[in-house]
Parts: structure tokens; C-alpha cells; sequence
């Protein structure tokens, strides 16, 4: 089944991909590792997990003002997400989409942590802001 | 975004392609934000154009490896390589990634070295002032109250907001490198009043004095807020700057506090009225004994070897205080032999702490003062480094996961006491 979500654009462009789910903030730099793509972070749910390709689905951003360039370093080094969604907004996270240039959405209809799980397939439409979520189990 | 004519002029490149490219990558992120202007900021802080061996490597292959290439593709993100004009109004360099006098004993290469001094002669000949430290309130960057700054490095950032009320956001790289061409940033969160009052109130109800005290409170907060602003009243005495720093940077770590109000002692706090505005609080968070123990028990969830070999201090950057503190310490002692103790802070505080013999002290008892960097930001541990002792909260939270080795949290003098005898014996 397809759930759409519909929110605004932060960064346009379309992607789509597995998303990857998790309910804590990501840190950037000192968070994440951009020369693999992986969460680094000693208490967080996807330490060791790498968001390469992924469409990665968080509540925001925390952490060191490095968060933009962490992302961006992860782009040039060939490991950043396929799109991005999230709830809050920052600074950390609107430069950070930005210079990552991958799709990115927020403010959806729906709390996207709620309906999409890890491995669903996810479809970002970043110009219309609008998220088309296929399950990959039914619900 | 709605742009004034003046900005208009730079982002269709009537004022050159530098700031064109600046105006582009701002407009991009001010929509980003959902901002509706720009506000003029006077006062920007950043690390332009440095760059890593790698992204020097990888940008030799994709376009140029020069310093004007990198602040082009990386600081302004944009897809070609353009002039770098001088900056204007009062801009700094933060915190590098070595020390210009022990790069050696930091593990550095001499071409990652002569690199690093040739980035550092484009900043000083492009108008930017090289503070090299995250604590540019102590080395010569002072804001004034309610002006507009650009800051980056989150522990100044919360300073910059809840000690001085000057008005930043957390600004990354690109978007200070940028400001500083054009002296403009989106006008967004904290440049706006309304953005500013504190949301969530915390009650200490246990006594909160020394720096260690100080730190803990702050990771606790961070963690309990995220990015909210708290409101904090109780048990506490009034802190000084070296408090203020210690807090504010463990609770830009565990979470995203870019300010805060301390009831009666920060600016704009005069009252619970005043931090609050019109707010009602969304939460009420209680710090006792126990979420006291909790938190240190976090802090030192890293540690499991008593045998320490390496003690970092100075995060952020030390003052001249927490440097006549470790002299005091250690004068006529000697750090055990196997174990290294290195202080971090700025080129300024050092002159200082070089004049009072503060330096010579603790080079005398095995201990080595170093600017610029950190061992976090500079990824730099003395060698065969397995277990580290800090008194920061917030090199508490980055070093173990970014390096993969142990550490220990505690007050300066267990830090020091471990370098002395080689074991970790902090309490609570």
C-alpha cells in the first residue's frame, strides 16, 4: 500500500529510496563519520549504521555548527543520504540539506516517524513537497 | 525571500562573482528555513577556506586545490572556482587543526603543516582576523549586547546568545563564509525576539558551584531540552565565565542549546517574566541528587580501565584562570613517565599565560600548552593513547566515540591527579 504525506520543500529535486528511520536527533560533525556514511554517536539508536543511499528519516539535527560540512564532506566523499526528511527545523539542518543536495522535505502532514519504518521504499519530491511512502509490509 | 536592492545587486553579480556566489548559497538557505529576509550582521565567525589533506586531494582533482578553489566548491558550494574578494566588517578565524609550534608531537606531517600555514596567510591577507580558538570572546572577539552576529562553533554560539545577548544562530562553514562576503545572513531564530524566550523551566534543587557541577548541569540540560531554551532557577550560584562556558558547551553537545537564561544573572533574564515573555513553559524539569549521580554515571560510561595515559584539558579553550590552575597544580611535580597531559587554548591567553610562567610550569612538570586545536577537532592523541581523563563534559561526548578509545570524566584535579599517578580515582 502508498501513503503520500505532503509538507514543504527545504531542497528540491526528486530521489527515491530505502528509508532509513530513527527517533534521535543526528549529530554531525563528531556524530557521523562522512568518509563511510555511518552514525558514530556513543548512545545513538544507529550507531554503526550507515545512511549511504538511504532516505534518511530523523526528528532533526543537534549537536556542533561542524553538522553542514559533515554532510557536505559525506557528499563530495560519495556516502551522503538519497533525501532527507525530518520534523524540526534549525539552522544545523537547513545549511546542512542544502550544501548535501539531496531532496529534502519537512513540516509533512503526518509525522513521518510514525508512519514510515526502516525499509519501506520512499519517494522524496522535494520542488512539491510531497513524500510517497510504500510499506514494505503491509500494516 | 524578499531582497533588498542591495542584495539583489550581489546575487545578479553587479558587485562580482564571489559575492554573487555567497548570495546564491544564502538565498538558498534562507529558503531553506522558510526565512522572509536578510538581517546585516557586523560581527562573523567561521573557518573559512580551511581545509584536510582530503578535501584539499579531492578538490586537486575536481576543479583546482588552491585556497580560492576550496573556499569556491566547498565554503560557497558552488560548482566553479571564483575570485575571493577582502571581507568585510569584523570577522575571525575559529579553532584550526594543529599547533603552529607542536605539530610534531601532535603527530603531524610537515606538508600538512605548510599546508595549514599557507591557508592561514590567505585568511590574515583576505581582512579575517586568525583567533584560531573556539573561545573568541577570550581572544579578542567580543560582541556587544543585541548586535547581529554570524557565528559558528556551538559552545561560542550559546555564549554569544545567553552571556553576552548578541544575536546568532548556529551557523555552519558555508553559511559564515558567506556572510562574511556580504554581511548578510537570514534573518531567522535568534536575530528575532521573539525566538529568544526561554520555553522549558529547570529546577535545581541541589547545590552547584564548581565548573565539574556546572558541566554536568549543562549535559543534563541539553539532553532534557534538545533545542528548546531552558530557563534555569535554584540552588545555584551565580556562575562566572568559566562556568558560563563549561555549561553552555555541555548543553550545545547532549543537545542543541544555542541559549539559555539563568534567572537574575544572565542579560536577558532579569526575572521568570522577563526569560519567559509571553511563554508559558512547556515543561517543568527537576535536577536533583539523583539526576546528578545519573548524569556524571553517563559521563563516565566510556571508562572502564583505571590506568589512564592521557589527560586533555582546555574545552573549550582554556582561560588564563584554568591555565594558572593547572600550573598551580602541578608546580614542583612530575607527570608519571608513559602518561602525557596536553592544555588547549588560544595564541592570546597563551602570551598571557607565557608571562606569568604558567607555560613553563607545566612544560617543567611533563605537561605541554598547545594552541589552536583539540585533540577532537585536530583528530590528534599522543600515541598509544587507550584511556582518557577529562573535565569536559562536552570532550566527554566527542573524543571516545570519534577516536574509539576510553575516557573518564571528572574536575580538573582528578584529571591532574591522574596524570600525576597514572590512575583514574574521581568521585562524585
Amino acid at each position: 500500500m502508498m501513503i503520500t504525506l505532503r509538507g514543504r520543500k527545504v531542497v528540491g529535486g526528486c530521489a527515491e529510496g530505502e528509508a532509513l528511520v530513527t527517533h534521535d536527533t543526528i549529530s554531525g560533525w563528531g556524530g557521523i563519520d562522512p568518509m563511510t556514511g555511518t552514525v558514530i554517536e556513543t548512545h545513538h539508536e544507529l550507531r554503526g549504521v550507515s545512511f549511504k543511499d538511504k532516505v534518511l528519516v530523523f526528528p532533526g539535527a543537534k549537536g556542533s555548527s561542524g553538522w553542514s560540512a559533515a554532510f557536505h564532506l559525506a557528499r563530495i566523499a560519495g556516502f551522503a543520504p538519497k533525501a532527507m526528511i525530518f520534523n524540526v527545523m534549525t539552522t544545523k539542518i537547513a545549511l546542512g540539506a542544502v550544501v548535501t543536495r539531496a531532496p529534502a522535505v519537512t513540516d509533512l502532514d503526518q509525522d513521518p516517524l510514525t508512519v514510515i519504518e526502516t525499509g519501506d521504499w520512499v519517494k522524496v519530491d522535494g520542488d512539491r513537497g510531497v513524500v510517497e511512502v510504500t510499506k514494505k509490509s503491509p500494516l | 525571500m524578499r531582497l533588498t536592492d542591495q542584495e539583489k545587486a550581489m546575487l545578479d553579480g553587479s558587485e562580482g562573482p564571489g559575492k554573487q556566489k555567497a548570495m546564491d548559497l544564502l538565498v538558498r538557505y534562507g529558503e531553506a528555513l522558510g526565512a522572509e529576509r536578510f538581517v546585516d550582521v557586523t560581527n562573523i565567525a567561521g573557518v573559512p577556506g580551511s581545509s584536510t589533506m582530503f578535501l584539499q586531494n579531492y578538490y586537486k582533482e575536481h576543479g583546482g586545490g588552491s585556497f580560492e578553489d576550496v573556499f569556491s566548491r566547498f565554503d560557497l558550494d558552488s560548482d566553479e572556482s571564483v575570485p575571493f574578494p577582502q571581507v568585510g566588517g569584523n570577522c575571525c578565524h575559529l579553532q584550526g587543526g594543529m599547533d603552529p609550534e607542536l605539530w610534531r608531537e601532535q603527530g603531524m606531517s610537515r606538508e600538512a603543516f605548510e599546508h595549514q600555514q599557507q591557508d592561514e596567510a590567505e585568511v590574515e591577507r583576505h581582512g579575517i582576523k586568525v583567533l584560531k580558538t573556539c573561545t573568541p570572546y577570550l581572544a579578542g572577539n567580543m560582541p556587544a549586547f543585541g548586535e547581529h552576529c554570524a557565528w559558528m562553533e556551538s559552545s561560542a554560539v550559546v555564549f554569544c546568545n545567553s552571556v553576552v545577548g548578541a544575536r546568532t544562530n548556529t551557523e555552519g562553514r558555508e553559511s559564515t563564509s558567506a556572510a562574511m562576503l556580504t554581511g548578510k545572513i537570514p534573518d531567522w531564530g535568534f536575530h528575532r525576539d521573539e525566538r529568544r524566550r526561554g520555553t522549558h523551566l529547570i529546577q535545581v534543587d541541589v547545590p552547584v558551584e564548581s565548573v565539574m557541577d556546572w558541566g554536568m548541569l549543562g549535559y543534563f540540560i541539553g539532553d532534557a531540552v534538545q533545542e528548546n531554551i531552558p530557563v534555569v532557577t535554584g540552588k545555584l550560584g551565580p556562575p562566572d565565565l568559566i562556568r558560563h562556558k563549561h555549561f553552555g558547551a555541555a548543553a550545545a553537545s547532549s543537545g542543541g542549546v544555542e541559549m539559555y537564561h539563568i534567572i537574575g544573572s544572565t542579560p536577558e533574564a532579569p526575572s521568570l517574566d522577563a526569560a519567559l515573555g509571553s511563554n508559558k513553559p512547556k515543561e517543568i524539569i527537576y535536577y536533583g541528587p539523583e539526576e546528578r549521580r545519573r548524569v556524571y554515571e553517563s559521563l563516565n560510561s566510556n571508562g572502564r580501565d583505571l590506568n589512564v595515559d592521557y589527560v586533555m584539558l582546555g574545552c573549550p579553550h582554556a582561560s588564563v584562570e584554568q591555565i594558572g590552575e593547572a600550573a598551580r597544580l602541578l608546580a614542583g611535580r612530575k607527570i608519571r613517565s608513559g602518561s602525557s597531559l596536553w592544555l588547549f587554548t588560544s595564541r592570546a591567553v597563551k602570551s598571557v599565560a607565557d608571562l606569568h610562567g604558567y607555560t613553563k610550569t607545566i612544560r617543567d612538570a611533563g605537561g605541554l600548552v598547545m594552541t589552536d586545536t583539540c585533540s577532537a577537532i585536530g583528530r590528534m592523541l599522543p600515541q598509544g593513547t587507550k584511556v582518557v581523563a577529562l573535565d569536559s563534559a562536552k570532550q566527554v561526548h566527542y573524543l571516545p566515540a570519534m577516536m574509539g578509545i576510553e575516557a573518564w570524566f571528572g574536575s580538573t584535579e582528578d584529571c591532574i591527579q591522574a596524570a600525576l599517578t597514572g590512575r583514574w580515582a574521581g568521585e562524585l
